[in-house]
């Protein structure tokens, strides 16, 4: 059996969701090539081939796939899987942006967001907001899946020495051009990155009382997050959504603040290790996940806890 | 132009949805049926297309049993000129639903076809993708903000970490996020109204798909149940628990 990893990158580095990946195809078993579709993103393939147990780096270096536009890497990927049983790449906004399309050329399936490996062609994934686990079985030759990150713990990225192998496919669908992006620059941890998660709600009462959140990130070398509630009531944008819609996180310390524990919520953030709710209604659903949870008003607690940290 | 806007019939969001005793699937009797959240705000983005004066024509299609009829009632309801059922009674994976909206892209010609992200019941978040391939079309995902120009589109996309604009040649797809609109109510006399739009019923074989099946669902269960952990008086408490008892932090 062989498995192809779609690698997730910004053509300087390796995001650490490829590991996860790699990770849920060494469960597969057999042999594993990643793939990296860019432009000058020759440390991104470093950086793969660096990975122990990876057998080549195939690397499509080329203008076409520079913003990994889902019309061109689509057309690349299909061809490349011909020679392999299982297509395989992290579940990133980008990767679920070009991914179904790779299975619609194939014609086959594609299994979205696994959370465990139950044999060669047997998944577990959540559907209906994580309220369900659903067992599925691939009936397709070809298995073109993508993985949730959290649920498959990041394989080693040092120690390996894979063959780095260039393609000259160029594809270039001519549909489709890249305008331009706005990526926040933060100093802090990118959110599905971040070993410590600060989350606010609709409890907040706006965007300006984010700010309350701010030195305790600081603090604990957090990212901040939000709740759909948050988000909908348009206190902050939308990547900062943890939830079955956003963004799914698993860090080790996890604080909720002012959220109530809407089903959606809980399941982007109920695989966190460690689970701290701060909310004023003691009947909020947060408070059965949480292993910690203080009953207070968040505007009294927040700048109590910044100062005692 | 037109404009062709998918809608899927799905648990209401507000339902808890359970696994049945059995295990074979989710229980969904006697639970309340909706238009799925995501097709919502797509029959919203395509009816504001129609108000601005850049959309002449909106369908509303669906592929499902007869009751899906009601969705699409709905989507005529918020002001989609005529649907589309396209009727079976099998549980369709987004493959198939891909390939049946692909026949009616084929019939119909939209220059835009809109579609939700994911729907909330299998979110697999694939259909849209699926048909920009088969179409060869180009797409728009996650899709915060839709501008139509001459004989492109221009669409924000939700990335991780930001936005991202991308041009789409016409005809293109676009998939919804959650911030590209707040979707209208109906009113009294457009439900009244919609029940006399037209709605065109055609079978699979009618469009030359064949209903096919790549995945078998062999459970479904709870998730397992993490176990709620214990109050707190005061922060003092708080952090003295995460430093010394989860030693999480120091």
């Amino acid at each position: 059996m062989s498995t192809l990893v779609i690698a997730e990158h910004d053509n300087n580095g390796l995001k650490v969701s490829t590991l996860n990946a790699v990770a849920a195809a060494q469960v597969m078993g057999g042999e594993i090539d990643i793939l990296v579709a860019g432009a000058n993103c020759g440390a991104v393939a470093t950086a793969a081939a660096a990975v122990p147990g990876i057998g080549k780096v195939l690397v499509a270096d080329n203008v076409v796939y520079e913003h990994q536009l889902a019309e061109n890497v689509s057309l690349l990927i299909a061809e490349v899987a011909a020679g392999y049983d299982n297509i395989l790449a992290p579940a990133t906004a980008n990767c679920k942006n070009f991914l179904p399309r790779v299975a619609a050329l194939l014609d086959v399936a594609q299994i979205s967001d696994i959370t465990s490996v139950e044999s060669a062609d047997t998944f577990q994934r959540p559907i209906y907001a994580g309220n369900v686990i659903a067992t599925v079985q691939s009936t397709d030759a070809k298995k073109v899946i993508t993985v949730r990150t959290t649920a498959f713990d990041g394989a080693p990225a040092e120690g390996g020495s894979a063959v780095i192998e260039s393609l000259d496919v160029v594809h270039d669908a001519g549909i489709s051009s890249f305008i331009g992006e706005e990526v926040v620059v933060s100093e802090r941890p990118e959110l599905t990155a971040a070993s410590v998660v600060i989350s606010g709600g609709r409890g907040m009462q706006n965007g300006e009382n984010f700010k309350l959140l701010d030195g305790i990130a600081d603090k604990l070398g957090a990212a901040i997050g939000a709740s759909r509630a948050a988000v909908d009531a348009g206190f902050v944008p939308n990547d900062m959504q943890v939830g079955q819609t956003g963004k799914i996180v698993a860090p080790d310390l996890y604080v909720a603040v002012g959220i109530s524990g809407a089903i959606q919520h809980l399941a982007g953030m109920k695989d966190s290790k460690v689970i701290v709710a701060i909310n004023k209604d003691e009947d909020a659903p947060i408070f059965q996940v949480a292993d910690y949870g203080l009953v207070a008003d968040l505007f009294d607690a927040l700048p109590e806890l910044e100062a005692q940290l | 132009m037109k404009v062709l806007v998918a809608v899927k019939r799905v648990v209401d969001y507000n339902v808890k949805v359970r696994a049945k005793a059995d295990g074979t699937d989710v229980d969904l009797n006697n639970v309340k049926m909706s238009i799925n959240p995501f097709c919502e705000i797509a029959v919203e983005e395509a009816v504001r297309l129609k108000e601005a004066g850049t959309a002449t024509e909106v369908i509303a299609v669906s592929v499902g049993d007869k009751s899906c009829q009601e969705q699409i009632r709905t989507a005529l309801a918020l002001g989609a000129d005529r649907g589309i059922q396209v009727e079976t009674e099998s549980k369709v994976e987004p493959l198939v639903v891909a390939k049946l909206l692909k026949a009616v892209v084929d019939k119909e010609q939209p220059q835009l076809v809109i579609l939700g992200k994911q729907s909330i019941d299998g979110d697999n978040n694939q259909t849209g993708q699926m048909l920009g391939a088969l179409a060869n079309m180009g797409q728009g995902t996650f899709a915060s903000e839709v501008a139509v120009e001459g004989d492109k589109v221009n669409v924000i996309r939700e990335i991780d970490g930001g936005l991202q604009t991308v041009s789409l040649k016409l005809p293109a797809i676009v998939t919804t996020d959650l911030r590209l609109n707040e979707p209208r109510y109906a009113s009294l006399p457009n439900i009244m109204k919609a029940k006399k739009k037209q709605l065109d019923v055609y079978t699979p074989a009618d469009l030359d798909v064949a209903v096919t099946s790549h995945i078998t669902q062999k459970k479904v269960e709870a998730p397992a149940e993490r176990k709620a952990g214990i109050t707190v008086k005061d922060v003092e408490e708080l952090v003295d628990k995460l430093k010394n008892e989860a030693k999480i932090i120091s």
